[in-house]
């Protein structure tokens, strides 16, 4: 058996209110573990707002601010700042946002936090749809799912926002995308940010929601997997918007993440080949960006070399 | 020291003055000079705070809501359109109980675009727990800003300066601006009464189903209630430490004897006081109410002054649709349950920037002497026909 090296110090206590499976729920508890309790959370309107209890409860033990809908990129800046003017630059703000609050109605308030530059860690636990309010459709929400605002014949036919790009574009210093499934990689993601202060990072994680997607409540790391597995949701990262890193190389057929979820029950074989067809495309798009990037000062010295080798020859 | 300062820059002084640590704010006409001065302060370091420029008037309340929820003295200002934007967060700061201040510019809203003096922004702010406090002059502005952080921090709700488009923001006055210390003896450093502290973790603003949530709004008013007692204790303090008095909750002007009182509120008080001079002089009996603090609303004040009036005039430089000026409604509600009170008469003046001059209030105060008791609807001064009727309607 395979020994995962994971820290034993946990932050999140029993009796949270997130439901049995929660994908978003283990995305946190794996998260602070590698933040540690040095951490004040931000946390918008979304399922996290529930989880984390009601009053006078509370289901973490570092510091909670909840906050409205929108307002997670500038509220996470507003806690920075006033860290800052107490000289408090060792404790991580962590944004903590659904997709709803990150993709939607949240998205600019994020890109103003990161043109800002802001010292945050800004997260998005996605569970690509508005489960909280009852499994609304939001811009992650991948083509072919059935929510209950894209129902019957009218599921969803157009694609997943891409996120970690519209990211990229802004040049972040970081942002990856990290997986319940994966816990290592996603805690060493995390200790990664931490350790990256002084601008704003991003981490993509992937949360299965059983309650949402159809699926049984011990199904949601299996299923979480399949999405590496089938490069549907590809771990990854990238440095300054520029530098692109892949850290699995999945392979799997779609059909195998997509047969097992009540969400994509109705798709038709014809329609899961659609499916692989744009699943392989952003594959292919993504390895040459991981292959396209070429370090400024060893381009700068390669050419040096060049010139010296032609001026040699000449 | 005696300055002559614009409006707008009185604001920026006394939240110098105040060390405000954490100020963040998104511009928009006529606030931009106030913001633009504390950013000039940030930037060559008279001020020691971080301004963080955010992408919009919602992401600003958003920030000082969180950095005053971490526990530092926390500032925004803005107009019209951009405070309509910041309706969800104004609910938010306010329950929170956050000691936030605000300069409110008042602005009227779109469309017709239009970026003069008009009321309803404010006003149709009222329900969200939100301090607000009138401002008349330069001097006013400065001192209400002081007092508006004193007042937030005493009772833990976020408090709004409500200052007239350029007839305060861009008119330039003298102003005594106060020196440093003065302003540290009245404003002690903030003591929050909570903080996001990684040592003492709890959650803020967390779900609080139909058992608690009741009484958390009741404490909002308790604290609301509070405000009236304390402003009096602090106007004492002010005028020992600053040798002048604050601006008055409300200020009776020849109320006494007058035949009609006009209420009014920000700078149509100043053309009001001229007005009341020159009628006296002939003999008149007019006399004038001022409101400066709206909310809480000073009903105890209103009933005291205007119990025993003959007719009372408000002067409404705003309006609720399908109802009348907002001041009149208030006032005709503090007055309703008081044995013979005074008919109240409700005017519309001076919208979207028209110009309240001393002819429009003596027309007022004409129409009042001349009517033996108040129409049901309100009564709007200064309408040209022709535009009305040639506008759609
Ligand atoms: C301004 C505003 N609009 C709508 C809502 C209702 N609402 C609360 S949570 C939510 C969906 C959250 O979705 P997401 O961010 O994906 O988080 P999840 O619940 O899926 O974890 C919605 C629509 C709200 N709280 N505020
Ligand atoms: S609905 Fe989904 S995301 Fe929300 S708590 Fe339940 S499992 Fe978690
Ligand atoms: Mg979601």
């Amino acid at each position: 058996m395979v020994q995962l090296d994971i820290p034993p110090n946990d932050y999140i206590n029993p009796g949270h209110l997130g439901c049995p499976g929660c994908g978003a729920t283990l995305a946190m508890k794996f998260a602070l573990k590698a933040l540690g309790e040095k951490t004040v959370v931000v946390i918008p309107a979304s399922c996290w707002g529930v989880i984390a209890g009601p009053y006078p409860q509370s289901a973490l033990q570092v510091p909670v601010l909840q906050m409205a809908f929108a307002t997670a990129g500038a509220a996470a800046s507003g806690v920075r700042a006033a860290l800052d003017m107490k000289g408090d630059t060792a404790t991580t703000v962590l944004s903590w946002a659904g997709d709803g609050g990150t993709f939607d109605i949240g998205f600019q308030s994020l890109s103003g936090a990161v043109e800002r530059n802001e010292d945050c860690i800004f997260v998005c636990y996605d569970n690509e749809a508005y489960m909280n309010t009852g499994v609304q459709r939001s811009s992650s929400t991948p083509y072919g799912t059935r929510t209950t605002t894209t129902p019957g014949q009218g599921w969803k036919k157009t694609r997943k926002k891409n996120m970690v790009e519209a990211l990229a574009a802004h040049r972040i210093p970081y942002a990856a995308t990290a997986s319940i499934a994966f816990p290592e990689d996603l805690i060493c993601k995390f200790q990664k940010a931490k350790d990256l202060r002084g601008g704003s990072r991003f981490i993509h994680i992937l949360a299965p929601c059983p309650t949402g997607w159809g699926i049984a409540s011990d199904m949601s790391v299996k299923i979480a997997r399949l999405a590496v597995q089938t490069n549907v949701f590809p771990l990854y990262e990238v440095q300054d918007g520029l530098k692109y890193t892949l850290n699995y190389q999945g392979g799997r057929p779609v059909q195998d993440y997509l047969q097992v979820q009540g969400r994509f029950k109705h798709l038709t074989g014809a329609d899961c080949d659609q499916i692989q067809q744009k699943v392989d495309e952003d594959w292919e798009l993504l390895r040459g960006k991981a292959g396209i990037y070429v370090d400024p000062a060893a381009a700068r010295a390669r050419e040096q070399r060049q010139c010296k080798s032609k001026a040699r020859k000449s | 020291m005696k300055q002559v300062l614009e409006g707008s820059h009185a604001v920026s002084e006394a939240v110098r003055l105040a060390r405000v640590q954490v100020i963040s704010a998104y511009p928009i006409t006529p606030q931009t000079h106030i913001v633009e001065a504390i950013s000039a302060f940030c930037a060559d370091g008279t001020m020691d705070a971080r301004f963080l420029c955010v992408e919009s008037e919602h992401s600003a309340m958003a920030a000082v809501i969180a950095a005053a929820s971490t526990g530092v003295r926390a500032f925004t200002a803005t107009s019209s359109h951009g405070l309509a934007y910041m309706h969800e967060l104004l609910h938010w700061a306010a329950a929170a109980r956050l000691p936030i201040v605000m300069a409110e510019v008042n602005r009227a809203l779109g469309p017709g675009w239009n970026i003069w003096m008009d009321q309803t922004d404010s006003l149709s702010q009222r329900d969200t727990g939100w301090i607000q406090l009138y401002c008349e002059d330069g001097q006013d502005v400065l001192d209400t800003t002081l007092m508006a952080f004193r007042l937030a921090e005493a009772v833990h709700l976020p408090v709004m300066v409500v200052l007239d488009a350029f007839y305060l923001s861009h008119t330039f006055e003298p102003v005594d601006v106060p020196r440093q210390n003065q302003v540290d003896r009245f404003l002690p450093p903030l003591v929050p009464r909570i903080s996001l502290d990684t040592a003492h973790p709890r959650v803020l603003n967390q779900m609080a189903p139909p058992g608690v949530y009741m009484e958390m709004r009741y404490n909002i008013q308790t604290a609301m209630a509070q405000v009236p007692r304390r402003l009096t204790q602090y106007q004492k303090e002010f005028r020992a430490i600053f040798d002048r008095p604050p601006g008055d909750a409300v200020e009776a002007v020849q109320c006494e004897d007058a035949e009609v009182v006009l209420v009014t509120s920000g700078t149509i008080s100043s053309t009001c006081r001229q007005v009341i001079s020159d009628l006296r002089s002939r003999g008149e009996k007019i006399g004038m109410l001022k409101i400066k603090m709206f909310r809480p609303f000073p009903i105890a004040l209103v009933r005291r002054f205007l119990g025993a009036a003959r007719k009372v005039a408000v002067v409404d430089r705003n309006f609720s649709f399908g109802a009348s000026g907002v001041f009149a409604q208030e006032l005709r509600a503090a007055l309703c349950n008081l044995d013979g009170h005074p008919p109240v008469f409700g005017y519309i003046a001076g919208l979207g920037g028209r110009d309240v001059t001393p002819d429009t209030l003596v027309e007022i105060y004409r129409r009042t002497q001349d009517c033996p008791t108040p129409p049901e609807e309100s009564i709007w001064i200064g309408l040209n026909q022709e535009v009305v009727q040639s506008w759609y309607n």
